[in-house]
C-alpha cells in the first residue's frame, strides 16, 4: 500500500511498483494524444524544492504536474551544502505553508526526504537524496526495460559504474530485484561497495565477465570530482577499463538495450555511437520519465491521509 | 551538619564493603561506616533486618535521618567523560544544568572534555571553570587539552594546568594525528602523572563517515566509518604506551577490534585502562535506520558482535569504567540533515539505568558496576589521594575522611526516559520512551541532599 510520500524503493511493494507501472502505461497513452493535458489534479500545487543543481529530473517532474494541471513552481534552493540562515525544515515549512500538496525534494544528503515527510502534510517525492535513492528514476527505468523486453522477471542486467555514491544504481538495484531479475554490477573495486554481494547480487570488475550475455546495459554517469579521491586515478584510466565501446557491447546479448540516466560523459563511459545507436533507449527513458512521475502524482494524490 | 544513612545495602567495592548498614555523614564527609551482617543481605527480603543496639551505641544526634531500607547506597557516581559546554556554548549545556543532571543520574563528580570555546588549553580556562563549577551541584574536574587549541601541533603548559586543576589531558573529538605528537604527550604527562586520554580515531579513515560502515550504510547511502578508523589508532596509542610507559586511557571503546587489542596489551604490562559507554553496549546501528539524528554519535553505534565484545570486556575488566560521553546538544542543531547534524547523546540522566540493565542481564555485578562508575575512575585520575587543592578528598569511597559523595539507589522501582524532562539543556537520546530500572532516589554531593520521589 502506497503511504502518503514517495522515499524510496525500498519502501514500497513489488505490487506498488506495479501498480504505478501499469498506471503510467495509461498516462503515456495521454501523452501520445494530440492534446497531452489531463483535467486530473486540476488545483493542486506541486512544489519542485531542489537543493542541488538539476535540470532533466525538475524539467520532468515540472512538465508531469502541468501534464495534470497541477500548479507548480520552483523553489530553488542555492547550491551550498550549508543553507545559510534558514534551516531546511523552516524552508520545508514555508513552502507548505504556500499550499503545496506535493513537495518533490532534491537533496544532497540521505535521509533529507525521510526528516521532511515526517514533518509535513504534504506528500513528499525523493527526487534523489545523496547516496540514497531516486526512485522515479527506477520506476522510469523499469517502464523502460519492461516496454522493450516485454517482462523484468529473469533478465540479466549489468550495471556498470560508479555504484557507491550513486542513488539511481541503489534504487535500480531495489526495484529490479524485486521484480526478479538478476542483477551484475561491474566497475572498480572502489566503487563498488563488498556489501553488495550480501545482497543477492553479482559483482564484477571487469566489462568482458561482467557484460557477456546480459540483456540489459545500465550505464552510469561517472563524476568527474571522484577522480583524485582515489577511486580512480584518471577518467582516461577509467574510460580505458570501464567505458562501454561497441566491443564490449558486442558482448551482450543481439538485443540487449542499453540505458543512462543522463547526462552522458560522450567518450568516458559510454561511446558515441552507442548512445546514438540502435540499442540506445536512453531518449525513450526520458519520454517515459514523464509518464511515470505522472502516476506517482496522481497515485500519492488519491492516498487516504 | 550529621547525616545519618540507615539500614541500606552499602556497597564501597573500594574497601570490600558489601552489606547492610549505616553511613553517618559529618560535615560532607564520611565519619563512619558501621556494617551489621554480611550475611543479612541475602534474606533481606523476608526478613528486613533491624538495626542491632550496638550500631546505635555512640552516634551523636543527627541533623537528619535518610531511610535507605532495600535500597543500595553507593559512592556517589564519576563520570571521567563529559561536555559540559561551558565556557563557549551555553546554548548546549552550562555547568550548572550539567551538573544538575549529573546529580539526577547519581554522578557526584564529573570530569570535563576541553572541546569548549575558547578551549581549555590553557590555565586561565581551567581556571574559569573551576571558578565556575563553584556554583556546580556537583564536583567538575576539567580535562585539557593535549595540543593548543586541539590542534595536534603544540604540547600545551600541562603542569601549570595540573596546578590549576586539570586530570587529564585529551584532544578528544580532535585527536592527535601525528604519532610524535602523540608520543611527546604520553612522555612529558609522566612528570606530573595524570593521564592522556585518547579518542581513537584515523581521521583520515574515517573521513566524512557519519555512521558505521557495513551493509547499512550503503543501503541508508550514508557514508560509513569502518572499525578500522578506532582500531590503528587504539593500537598505535598502545604502542606508543608501551615505548614511552606513559599513562594511556582510551575513550569510549567501541568496536570488538579494540576490545582485543585492550586486552592483549593489558596482558603484556602495558599502562592502559579504556571505557566504554552505555550506548555502545545498549544499541547497534540499526538505531539510526530512520535517519535518527539522536542516535548520531562518533564513534559510531556498530552491530551485536561489537556489543557482545564489549560486554566481554566489561566482564573481565578489559573495560575498566563506563562514562556517558554526556554530549548535550541544541533541539535545532538535531532536527538537521543526518550529515550535518552534530555527534551525541546527552548521557548523564540514562547511564546508571542502563548500566543496571547489565547487572540484571548478569553480564556484570552490581559490585562491578560500581567498580566501573566511581571506583576505577577515582583510581585512573588519582582521586584517591587528591592530587591538588580542588578536590576536598578522596573521592570514589566510603573510607574514613572520604568527601560525602553517595548515590542511593532504588533498583527495583521502573522509570520511564523523559528526554523533554531531562535536567540537561541537550534532551538528545535515542532512549527516549525507554523503560529502565535503578534511578537515585538520594544523591548526596557537596554536603547537600538532593531526593526525588
Amino acid at each position: 500500500m502506497l503511504q502518503k510520500d514517495l522515499l524510496g524503493i525500498k519502501e514500497i511493494s513489488v505490487e506498488d511498483i506495479t501498480l504505478i507501472l501499469e498506471t503510467a502505461a495509461g498516462f503515456k497513452d495521454v501523452l501520445g494524444r494530440d492534446i497531452k493535458k489531463v483535467p486530473t489534479l486540476r488545483g493542486k500545487t506541486a512544489v519542485n524544492l531542489f537543493f542541488e543543481p538539476s535540470t532533466r529530473t525538475r524539467t520532468s517532474f515540472e512538465l508531469a504536474a502541468i501534464r495534470l494541471s497541477t500548479d507548480v513552481i520552483n523553489f530553488s534552493v542555492p547550491t551550498s551544502s550549508v543553507v545559510k540562515g534558514e534551516s531546511l525544515i523552516d524552508t520545508a515549512l514555508t513552502v507548505q505553508a504556500l499550499g503545496a500538496d506535493f513537495i518533490i525534494l532534491r537533496h544532497p544528503s540521505a535521509g533529507v526526504p525521510h526528516l521532511l515527510a515526517r514533518k509535513l502534510r504534504a506528500s513528499v517525492i525523493n527526487a534523489g537524496d545523496g547516496a540514497n535513492e531516486h526512485p522515479t528514476q527506477a520506476l522510469l527505468d523499469a517502464f523502460t526495460i519492461q516496454e522493450k523486453k516485454g517482462g523484468i522477471e529473469g533478465l540479466d542486467i549489468a550495471i556498470v559504474g560508479d555504484i557507491m555514491h550513486s542513488r539511481v544504481a541503489k534504487s535500480n538495484i531495489y526495484s529490479l530485484t524485486k521484480l526478479g531479475a538478476k542483477i551484475r554490477l561491474i566497475g572498480p573495486p572502489t566503487l563498488i561497495p563488498e556489501e553488495m554481494k550480501e545482497i543477492g547480487v553479482g559483482v564484477f570488475h571487469t566489462m568482458e565477465k561482467g557484460l557477456k550475455d546480459v540483456d540489459v546495459v545500465m550505464m552510469l554517469r561517472i563524476q568527474m570530482e571522484r577522480q583524485g579521491k582515489g577511486f580512480f586515478p584518471s577518467t582516461e584510466e577509467y574510460s580505458k577499463n570501464w567505458g562501454l565501446t561497441p566491443e564490449r557491447l558486442s558482448l551482450a546479448k543481439d538485443d540487449a538495450i542499453v540505458m543512462h540516466p543522463g547526462p552522458m560523459n560522450r567518450g568516458i563511459e559510454i561511446a558515441s555511437e552507442i548512445a546514438d545507436g540502435p540499442q540506445s533507449v536512453i531518449l525513450e527513458q526520458v519520454t517515459n520519465g514523464l509518464a511515470v512521475r505522472m502516476a506517482v502524482m496522481y497515485l500519492l494524490a488519491g492516498v487516504k491521509r | 551538619m550529621h547525616i545519618l544513612i540507615e539500614k541500606g545495602h552499602i556497597i564501597d567495592p573500594s574497601q570490600g564493603i558489601d552489606g547492610i548498614g549505616n553511613i553517618l555523614i559529618e560535615d560532607g564527609k564520611i565519619k563512619e561506616v558501621y556494617i551489621q551482617s554480611k550475611e543479612q543481605k541475602a534474606k533481606s527480603k523476608s526478613s528486613p533486618p533491624q538495626p542491632s543496639p550496638s550500631m546505635e551505641e555512640g552516634l551523636p544526634p543527627a541533623d537528619r535521618i535518610i531511610n535507605a531500607k532495600g535500597m543500595f547506597v553507593i559512592p556517589g557516581l564519576i563520570d571521567m567523560h563529559v561536555h559540559l559546554r561551558e565556557p563557549g556554548f551555553e546554548y548546549k549545556e552550562t555547568i550548572k544544568t550539567g551538573t544538575a543532571a549529573a546529580i539526577r543520574g547519581g554522578f557526584t563528580t564529573v570530569c570535563c572534555m576541553p572541546n569548549t570555546f575558547p578551549v581549555n588549553d590553557n590555565a586561565s580556562v581551567t581556571e574559569f571553570i573551576i571558578r565556575k563549577s563553584l556554583e556546580g551541584l556537583c564536583t567538575v574536574l576539567p580535562i585539557g587539552a593535549i595540543t593548543k587549541g586541539q590542534k595536534g601541533e603544540e604540547l600545551v603548559e600541562m603542569g601549570t594546568m595540573k596546578d590549576e586543576g586539570c586530570i587529564a589531558f585529551s584532544d578528544d573529538g580532535l585527536p592527535v594525528m601525528n604519532s610524535l605528537m602523540m608520543r611527546r604527550a604520553l612522555e612529558y604527562s609522566k612528570a606530573f602523572n595524570l593521564p592522556i586520554i585518547s579518542h581513537c580515531e584515523d581521521l583520515t579513515l574515517s573521513e566524512d563517515g557519519v555512521m558505521s560502515e557495513g551493509l547499512l550504510s550503503m543501503t541508508l547511502g550514508l557514508r560509513g566509518i569502518p572499525a578500522e578508523a578506532e582500531q590503528i589508532m587504539v593500537f598505535r596509542d598502545i604502542l606508543l604506551a608501551e615505548l614511552t610507559q606513559g599513562k594511556l586511557h582510551i575513550a569510549h571503546v567501541s568496536t570488538k577490534g579494540s576490545v582485543k587489542l585492550i586486552r592483549d596489551a593489558k596482558k603484556r604490562g602495558v599502562n592502559v585502562t579504556a571505557e566504554t559507554c552505555p550506548h555502545y553496549f545498549s544499541l547497534t546501528e540499526d538505531a539510526v535506520k530512520n535517519y535518527d539524528t539522536n542516535a548520531k554519535v562518533n564513534p559510531p553505534l556498530r552491530t551485536n558482535k561489537d556489543i557482545e565484545a564489549i560486554k566481554e570486556g566489561l566482564k573481565d575488566g578489559t573495560i575498566d569504567v563506563i562514562a556517558t560521553d554526556h554530549a548535550p546538544h541544541h533541539r535545532d542543531e538535531k532536527l538537521k540533515e543526518f550529515d550535518l547534524a552534530p555527534s551525541g547523546i546527552s548521557g548523564l540522566e540514562t547511564a546508571l539505568g542502563l548500566s543496571m540493565r547489565l547487572v540484571d542481564e548478569g553480564v556484570i555485578t552490581i559490585n562491578q558496576l560500581i567498580e566501573k562508575m566511581s571506583v576505577n575512575p577515582s583510581r585512573i585520575l588519582g582521586l584517591c589521594s587528591p592530587p591538588s587543592f580542588f578536590i576536598t578528598g578522596p573521592k570514589g569511597t566510603f573510607a574514613k575522611g572520604a568527601d560525602a559523595d553517595v548515590a542511593i539507589i532504588d533498583t527495583k522501582k521502573e522509570f520511564r526516559v523523559e528526554a523533554s524532562k531531562f535536567f540537561s539543556k541537550g534532551k538528545n537520546t535515542p532512549f527516549d520512551g525507554w523503560m529502565l530500572k535503578g534511578a537515585p532516589a538520594i544523591t548526596i554531593s557537596k554536603g547537600r541532599i538532593y531526593e526525588w520521589k
